[in-house]
């Protein structure tokens, strides 16, 4: 594989928060596309809230806004038009597990051959840091300020169930995690690009300033805390028979 | 050569004729067929189906394929479009010209009669969802209009890149006719939609191009008004009324010419823009107009206020309004027409 010192030419300078990780993410999935030579040649299907960021940074290919917890259902008729074109989504938690559940477990079930990638940093960010499904045990809130009762919600059982061809979960919160999140995201993009199947990865980012938290102690959250309920790894079973 | 076409298989062969790519949707009374005519007649020509999970993911992936430039379209019906309405604003913003066929039922919430109504003219013209939008919304009151409106909706949709509905009704979808299709005609990829490699970002949300959609509007409403006029020379008496009750309205109309009555049907057919020239064209021997629709409170009667409202010769016309939830005979349209003569009816204030 080559290797990347260079910025992604067509990623611009964005507008997150210091700390965040969805520069390095952004960053990562616009490193393998490059790899696979689809950064000019891709439609990229976002949803509402922090991640809306990415229409200004994210320059080639089409890019469309969908509204919250929709994207997944609208790179379906994209695909279902345009079989030939990479088509991804990339949400927030809440957009995914949230409003858009619906439009998860479908996508999933029915296995278009999109990929799907989910941004889990344990609230609604852009709106301020509100409880979401994904929010800690005890995690206090602007919308649970005694802390969350009840546990986090954990896609990748559920995806498992589904029995999706290829499902992971990653963190930007250290440098190791970050290399082995970017094979989790070559696989998820290769199985679309080669084989036209559905991929699911979610990645842990940090959000140091709903965490109230310096962007190292924020990482460390995650390293300590959030992984103990959101356990890191990959599941592929694509060359299963 | 003419066939016999039930109403909702008549609208999906024509959408299939006029050139429709991408067909998603969720099966509701009284538009089932829609769905289930699609489920077959799309695959054979090698052409997507998808039936949806719900009307939201339904109008969510509409938006996606035509977002690639193809004539898309969905189905559906009272509580379904309700629940499209995020979606159906969104396809205004976006400027996308997709196709929505609504198979009017009757009434809030559930909905009772399946045999329909246009219960739903107020949400479906106005715009349900938020923000101010407006689809361009065609009523036919028969199955070979309601034919010849679908086979030309994307022509109007792409000109404007504005949104379409076809708003039929329950019996309409139904019933059966005697229908003359039209043939296949091509429908290449628009200009505009999406490649995989422009960088301009065409369908951003709306924000600051609101003197563009206003625009866009206001050319809609100059240019796409459509009505019927029906014996309207030398009426003393205009009825208005759109859809089914129309039909109803012109056996009404003819009983009360034959009995020496100066009466005649102005019938809207785009409900929105509604037909204000229309109503600039009926002669000047009008004395009174009557709006007949069929809903529980009178929906069609508000366009009928501000349109005589801005024209200088009908502001002071006495204007009348007969509604019912469901269809009614012609007999009663004639009794409430004696009722208006004979100054029993009071006239809309």
């Amino acid at each position: 594989m080559a290797k990347y010192t260079k910025y992604p030419e067509l990623l611009s300078p964005n507008g997150w928060c210091p700390g965040c990780g969805y520069g390095i993410i952004a960053r990562l999935i616009y490193e393998v596309m490059e790899e696979k030579g689809v950064s000019q040649n891709h439609i990229y299907v976002g949803g509402v809230g922090c991640n809306a960021n990415l229409y200004g940074a994210l320059e080639g290919g089409n890019k469309v806004e969908c509204h919250h917890g929709r994207a997944p259902v609208c790179a379906n008729g994209i695909k279902a038009l345009m079989p030939d074109t990479f088509v991804f989504t990339i949400q927030g938690d809440g957009d995914c597990y949230a409003i858009g559940m619906g439009e998860t477990i479908i996508a999933a079930h029915n296995r278009f051959p999109i990929t799907v990638f989910a941004v889990n940093n344990a609230n609604y960010g852009m709106t301020g840091g509100q409880t979401a499904p994904t929010t800690l045990t005890g995690q206090v809130t602007t919308t649970s300020p005694k802390g969350k009762e009840g546990k986090p919600f954990d896609i990748i059982p559920q995806m498992r169930a589904l029995g999706v061809d290829y499902c992971a979960r990653g963190t930007t919160a250290s440098l190791a995690e970050i290399r082995k999140l970017k094979k989790y995201i070559t696989k998820a993009i290769d199985l679309q690009l080669q084989e036209r199947k559905y991929a699911f990865v979610e990645i842990l980012s940090p959000c140091p300033t709903n965490w109230h938290k310096s962007p190292l102690e924020a990482n460390e959250y995650i390293m300590n805390n959030v992984i103990k309920y959101l356990p890191l790894g990959e599941y592929d079973t694509s060359k299963e028979e | 050569m003419k066939e016999l076409w039930k109403g909702n298989e008549a609208i999906a062969e024509a959408a299939v004729r006029a050139g429709c790519k991408l067909y998603v949707g969720y099966p509701i009374t009284p538009q089932t067929e829609i769905v289930e005519y699609m489920s077959a007649r799309m695959p054979e020509l090698g052409r997507k189906f998808i039936q949806s999970e719900s009307e939201i993911i339904s109008i969510n992936t509409v938006i996606g394929g035509a977002m690639t430039g193809y004539r898309c379209m969905t189905s559906s019906s009272g509580v379904g479009i309700s629940l499209m309405q995020e979606g159906l604003t969104d396809a205004f913003a976006k400027s996308i010209p997709l196709l929505l066929v609504n198979v009017n039922r009757c009434s809030c919430g559930m909905g009772g009669d399946f045999g329909g109504s246009t219960d739903d003219y107020l949400r479906d013209t106005r715009g349900g969802g938020n923000g101010d939008y407006h689809f361009i919304v065609m009523v036919p009151s028969t199955i070979q209009e309601a034919v010849d409106l679908t086979y030309c909706a994307w022509d109007i949709a792409e000109k404007y890149r504005n949104p379409i509905e076809i708003m039929t009704e329950g019996r309409l979808g139904q019933m059966m006719e005697c229908v003359e299709m039209p043939e296949f005609k091509e429908s290449p990829k628009q200009e505009w939609g999406f490649d995989g490699t422009t960088k301009f970002m065409d369908f951003g949300p709306m924000r600051d191009h609101d003197a563009k959609y206003k625009a866009r509007m206001d050319a809609i409403r100059e240019h796409e008004q459509r009505w019927e006029e029906y014996r309207t020379e030398d009426a003393e008496t205009v009825i208005v009324a759109l859809g089914m009750c129309s039909r109803v309205c012109k056996g009404a109309v003819n009983i009360l010419r034959e009995q020496g009555e100066q009466v005649g049907l102005l019938r809207p057919i785009t409900a929105w823009p509604f037909p204000v020239k229309g109503f600039e064209a009926l002669p000047e021997t009008v004395k009174r107009i009557i709006v007949m629709e069929v809903d529980n409170d009178g929906q069609v009667i508000e366009d009928v206020l501000i349109t005589t409202k801005k024209l200088t010769r009908f502001q002071n016309m006495p204007i009348y309004n007969l509604y019912k939830p469901h269809l009614y005979p012609a007999d009663e349209m004639i009794d409430y027409y004696r009722k208006v003569i004979s100054e029993e009816e009071k006239e809309v204030s």
